[in-house]
């Protein structure tokens, strides 16, 4: 695989029964790179994402993430791969009864020797990267959508990976926190000079952080290219899904 | 053919549930074995669980006692054998309906509570995003359940023993003046050392029992609140039908060839 390639996606089906979600899809993900996915609800976007971190295993084809072919191996082995790998949930997902500090340590202790010190540095120094150093002590519960967000990134980051996926990251959210958000998305690839997927379908934050965006309908990515490319696409599936018109080639 | 196909499909659907809570119970058993036990939560989950649940085993073990003995001292007063009943009692309670009680009232109470939780966990995405931390849902969540009861089954038994002979005890003399001296040699005679042990070996084959079967429902969860009302319920009812059955197949094998 091209070594400018961090992960790609080979000919991927997925089907649960007679659901087909994914048909014979195919995606690179550029290395250092933030891939935007678009497409509509339920088109299988977040699928891509779980896909690319070993959570559930295509029906045909392969997934490749730096190098490492993730179906059909162990799950001891994906152990060992989700190491490189971080998702950021759409809604978190915090342990309700972990604090958030416990919940952005949690990596840290079970997988390392770290000692307890500098384990609360680390987890402080993620807090602080996502602007919650204050809420360390705090259960998920009494924290708002937005910073449940953004502590579930600091959890993502905090093994310093080399792949984040960020679920949704921005759906639910005012203009201001999406702002918020999308900007930490931006200082957290410069904090990790890693690779970034996120799924999203708020096209002004897409069009602010993505490298690279692909569209993904019926199963299939439709598109792909540079985020400048996709925004002056004559394909009308991408003039459609864009500009948000009724009328064109996606059935409404 | 349409109930050929049904008959299919049900049958392809417990090979699956049996597969899956084979692998469950396996996995947690290697964890067992590589020593992987998260002890804090172990703590945790014992108090909860087992602390939790000893007021209303309590209650329940106490009257059911009360009623033994107030039934069979009756019948045993008419005929001449009061001096019996502190047997009955205890043999009851001891053999049969201590472990058995203790793990009913358990399995309505924990194994809910396990199933439910753990299903929860599910439809939020907190098991995917441990599996996604690389950490094992079974070794996170499982065993320290599965420990914590195979703990503090047996010692609520031991409680509810107590309890329901000295309720029984209460009874024989209030109702039937039998003299608690009376009944607590009856009850010496009666049950042995190991037959205190193996109703305990019982408590915590129900523990195991509860353990998996609330974890499995939890952990298989799918289709939101809905999806675990049912994981809820269905880890009751499976639970306390295998306590029954299996109850049955232990005491056979444990008592039935005296």
């Amino acid at each position: 695989m091209d070594t400018s390639i961090y992960a790609r996606l080979d000919d991927i089906t997925l089907s649960f029964g007679e659901h087909v979600i994914l048909k014979n899809c195919s995606l690179d993900i550029v290395r250092g790179a933030i891939t935007c996915i678009v497409g509509l609800s339920g088109a299988g976007k977040s699928t891509i994402l779980r896909l690319l971190d070993g959570l559930i295993e295509p029906s045909s084809g392969h997934v490749y993430v730096d190098g490492h072919d993730l179906c059909h191996t162990p799950e001891r082995k994906l152990v060992d791969l989700r190491q490189k790998t971080s998702l950021a949930f759409q809604f978190a997902a915090l342990l309700d009864s972990l604090t958030i500090g416990e919940n952005v340590g949690l990596p840290l202790r079970e997988h390392t020797a770290l000692p307890d010190e500098k384990i609360r540095h680390l987890v402080d120094d993620a807090l602080e990267s996502v602007g919650l150093r204050h809420v360390y002590d705090s259960l998920p519960n009494e924290l708002s959508g937005g910073m449940l967000k953004r502590a579930g990134f600091a959890r993502a980051i905090v093994t310093r990976p080399e792949l984040v996926l960020y679920d949704e990251p921005t759906t639910g959210l005012d203009p201001i926190v999406t702002n918020l958000i999308t900007d930490t998305i931006l200082r957290l690839r410069q904090k990790l000079d890693g690779t970034a997927v996120v799924i999203s379908h708020d096209l002004h934050s897409i069009f602010r952080m993505a490298d690279y965006v692909a569209m993904l309908f019926e199963g299939a990515i439709i598109a792909y290219g540079p985020r400048e490319e996709i925004r002056t696409s004559t394909n009308p599936f991408v003039q459609q899904f864009l500009t948000g018109s009724e009328v064109g080639p996606i059935p409404v | 053919m349409r109930l050929l196909e049904r008959f299919g499909v049900g049958t392809i659907a417990f090979l699956e549930y049996l597969g899956g809570i084979v692998s469950l119970i396996g996995e947690s058993i290697r964890s067992l074995v590589h020593a992987q036990i998260r002890f804090a939560e172990t703590f945790v989950q014992s108090y909860e669980l087992g602390l939790g649940s000893l007021l209303i085993v309590l209650l329940t073990s106490l009257f059911t006692g009360m009623v033994i003995s107030l039934e069979s001292a009756q019948q045993a007063v008419q005929f001449g054998i009061g001096s019996l009943v502190g047997g009955a009692v205890t043999y009851t309670s001891v053999r049969e309906l201590g472990p058995m009680l203790t793990a009913v009232v358990v399995a309505g109470r924990v194994g809910s509570a396990i199933a439910a939780e753990i299903g929860s966990m599910v439809v939020t995405e907190q098991i995917d995003a441990l599996r996604s931390m690389g950490l094992s849902p079974v070794r996170f969540l499982v065993v320290p359940r599965l420990l914590a009861l195979a703990i503090m089954l047996p010692l609520l038994t031991i409680f509810a023993d107590i309890i329901s002979i000295v309720g029984g005890m209460w009874i024989a003399q209030a109702y039937a003046h039998i003299n608690p001296a009376t009944f607590i040699s009856s009850a010496r005679q009666a049950v042995g050392f190991d037959d205190v042990v193996k109703g305990l070996v019982k408590a915590l084959v129900f523990a195991c029992i509860i353990a998996w079967v609330g974890c499995y429902q939890g952990l298989s969860t799918r289709g939101g609140a809905a999806g675990v009302g049912r994981a809820t319920t269905s880890a009751v009812v499976i639970s306390i039908i295998l306590i029954f059955g299996t109850n049955f197949i232990m005491s056979y094998l444990l008592f039935g060839t005296h």
